[in-house]
């Protein structure tokens, strides 16, 4: 498709603006949950909102987004509640916590699904979009409400910019400060749980977890401040929003959340390997170099060490010397040469330059200083 | 097998898969990994669907031996990102088992469209069609396909347990003492979660991939919070395991209800009243400790302050019960239950508003105050 399609396209628009502004929310408060070492906790609200959307048809009968969103935000809500008491008041370990409410949540949700589609009306179609998610389904206000309740949630963190910080980092500190980090803790929850009810129309409850830990994780390898990586995982999760939805909505049998999360993937993977300072690639190649001055340094000081034997005549050294004294010698020689360091006598023997010996005896001096 | 109705072969296999769940699940408990059953139990749909695209045949060994693969290529990777030092564990697992999901359940809806593999399947899981797919051998019908899969599984989990007791138990509860010893923690820990990759792969097939989770976490935690010693864990996960899976079959047999959906419930419920109900761990039982240790602790004071008057001039007015409440700061309530609580312990003796101690209640006070 072609890129003006976005935006004469009133069906992709939405999409895209939906997509867009759901990626911006749950990527800034992904953030949180992954430097608080909670990123599966997104995993298991998403899971714990099913029964809730369930719930909240079989209650209202009603299909509006709003009203299951409202379920969803109150089951996943009971869900994390559950998990922190479990944690709290026995020795189960989170994973474990994690992992019940998670699965049994999901059971359940199941169940009313199951209960819902053997209502006479059948106007439980459409429930199941919940699984994986339909960004084609979303409707201009659709996008309104996400739009409004993804704000709200950046405006509580935006206001609560200091609180939550405490929280990620020092917590002790915090409630030494005399804040109260309990509190602290559920309100955060409480606009993460905002933050990944709003994506279930168009991720689906299965994959909404990755919209929280990729864009955050990815943002990670950019940067080691607070806020620039809020902004940054707020935008790759934009980012990857779009472009999943928009793939998804232009090409048959595309289902939306798989792809945004293969977006997401994308993302995670270019931004370890080649993010600056903290690039996998980089990291290889700075090894490589120090392991090759290593080298470099080692044969400099075997030919210095060897003119010292001979004081007072340029004497050269063949390759098999060199070799001996250090294995490989032969490849770093033509660096030393390159730098001036040694120079080549007659055949294969080499002696140390004046600018070598300098420069080792200024390496020596360093070392000892 | 043969002669028995759907509606038994299911129970069956219900109880099987629990059980099959259960006793590796309880490693996974006790490690710290049980969100590794999840990633696992998710990611492995990428192996099944890309072994399905060679043999086209949903019955083919290969398709367990493939998702066996891709749950041990999760792990690897997991443990890959988490080396690299630049994302931590739980946010690697939270990246890696969407990414394979997803690649998954992308396969399937863009070129499996027409065959017998829907993802609503994979991830819910059918086991009221399970009775329908029938192992034959030489034209004799020896029951369900999927039954025999799972006791095959959970022979194999039981063999496993047994045979690498000693190595598992060491590897969970002391890593670094096991690597000492030269038991080789990675070894074990491999050959462990390819066993929870293969488990998952044949639970999934009969009870969806969350309903794995339910079954091999649930009861394994439950379980943690009845017991301290390991073998009686499995054997009580497992119990559990069943139970929840049997009682889920009957929930959902009069609610005409999702099978899978209701043995996951089921687990919940039963994790819910261990929660509760379990003595020593659970939250009736703390309550009732603390309660108990309050009025103890009240009946200790008491008696202390008797013992500080007993024999002193003051003795007269402060030894009564109307003085409890200006002294111990006790309201009047409170302190007519502890007196009438001490007393019932033969701790004091009260005549009129008059207290005394016993000779019981002085060496109680004693040994309180440590004199």
């Amino acid at each position: 498709m072609a890129l003006p399609d976005l935006f004469s396209d009133y069906t992709l628009r939405t999409v895209a603006l939906g997509a867009a502004a759901l990626g911006t929310t749950s990527g800034a408060l992904g953030s949180f949950a992954v430097l608080r070492k909670q990123s599966l906790l997104g995993d298991a609200i998403s899971h714990a909102a099913l029964p809730g959307i369930a719930l909240a048809f079989l209650l209202t009968g009603s299909k509006a987004p709003l009203v299951l969103l409202l379920g969803a935000a109150a089951a996943g809500w009971l869900g994390t509640l559950l998990v922190m008491r479990i944690v709290g008041s026995t020795r189960v370990r989170e994973d474990s916590a994690l992992g019940i409410v998670l699965a049994v949540f999901f059971g359940f949700g199941l169940v009313l699904l199951t209960w819902i589609q053997k209502l006479p009306d059948a106007a439980q179609a459409g429930l199941d979009r919940y699984l994986f998610g339909q960004a084609a389904t979303l409707l201009h206000r659709d996008v309104v409400q996400i739009a409004v309740l993804g704000a709200a949630a950046l405006a509580a963190t935006a206001l609560l910019w200091k609180e939550f910080k405490l929280l990620a980092f020092d917590p002790e500190f915090g409630a030494s400060m005399g804040f109260s980090m309990r509190r602290v803790d559920v309100l955060l929850t409480s606009v993460l749980v905002l933050a990944i009810v709003i994506g279930l129309q168009t991720v689906g409850v299965v994959l909404m977890s990755a919209m929280v830990v990729a864009p955050a994780a990815a943002a990670r390898q950019w940067t080691d401040r607070m806020g620039r990586m809020v902004v940054l995982a707020g935008f790759f999760g934009a980012l990857a929003g779009v472009a999943g939805a928009v793939l998804s909505s232009t090409t048959e049998r595309l289902p939306t959340g798989p792809t945004i999360v293969l977006c997401l993937t994308a993302l995670v993977i270019f931004s370890l390997l080649l993010a600056p300072e903290r690039g996998i690639v980089w990291g290889w190649f700075r090894d490589r170099r120090n392991r090759r001055r290593l080298h470099t340094q080692a044969v400099l000081a075997d030919l210095y060490a060897l003119a010292r034997q001979h004081p007072g005549q340029v004497h050269g050294h063949s390759v098999a010397t060199l070799e001996t004294l250090h294995p490989g010698a032969r490849h770093e020689l033509a660096e030393l040469e390159s730098r001036g360091w040694a120079r080549r006598m007659d055949g294969d023997d080499w002696a140390i330059t004046a600018e070598g010996e300098s420069e080792e005896e200024r390496r020596r001096g360093g070392e000892e200083a | 097998m043969t002669g028995f109705s759907p509606e038994v072969e299911i129970q069956w296999i219900a109880a099987v898969t629990a059980a099959a769940c259960a006793l590796p699940g309880v490693f996974l408990v006790l490690r710290r990994m049980a969100l590794m059953s999840d990633a696992i139990s998710h990611s492995i749909l990428l192996g099944i669907v890309l072994a399905f695209f060679v043999t086209e045949n949903l019955a083919s060994p290969l398709l367990i031996a493939a998702a066996a693969a891709t749950g041990v290529l999760t792990v690897s990777l997991v443990e890959l990102l988490n080396r690299t030092r630049r994302v931590r564990e739980d946010a690697a697992i939270g990246l890696v088992f969407p990414a394979l999901f997803s690649m998954g359940v992308i396969l399937i809806s863009r070129y499996a469209g027409n065959v017998h593999l829907d993802v609503d399947a994979v991830l819910l899981g059918e086991l009221a069609f399970a009775p329908f797919n029938r192992l034959e051998v030489g034209g004799t019908d020896l029951g369900p396909r999927t039954l025999w899969v799972m006791a095959g599984i959970l022979l194999l989990n039981a063999a496993f347990l047994a045979a690498f007791y000693k190595e598992l138990k060491l590897t969970t509860f002391d890593a670094a003492l096991a690597g000492a010893l030269g038991f080789a923690p990675g070894l074990v820990h491999y050959a462990f979660m390819t066993l929870v990759s293969v488990t998952a792969v044949g639970a999934f097939d009969a009870v969806g991939s969350i309903l794995v989770v339910a079954l091999m976490i649930g009861p394994p935690a439950a379980a943690y919070l009845l017991t301290d010693r390991l073998p009686r864990m499995i054997l009580l996960s497992a119990a559990i395991g069943v139970a929840s899976a049997l009682a889920g079959y009957w929930m959902s047999y009069f609610l005409d209800v999702s099978i899978a959906g209701s043995m996951a419930t089921m687990t919940g419920v039963a994790f819910g009243l261990v929660f509760l109900l379990a003595p020593e761990r659970g939250m009736v039982a703390i309550a009732r400790r603390r309660a108990r240790q309050r009025w103890e602790f009240a009946q200790a004071m008491l008696a202390i302050h008797l013992l500080n008057h007993e024999a002193s001039p003051e003795e007269g007015a402060e030894n009564r019960e109307s003085h409890l409440h200006a002294h111990l700061r006790w309201s009047e309530d409170f302190a007519a239950t502890v007196v009438r609580r001490a007393e019932g312990r033969g701790l004091i003796e009260r005549s009129g508003d008059r207290l005394a101690l016993t000779e019981r209640g002085r060496a109680t006070a004693r040994e309180v105050v440590g004199a």
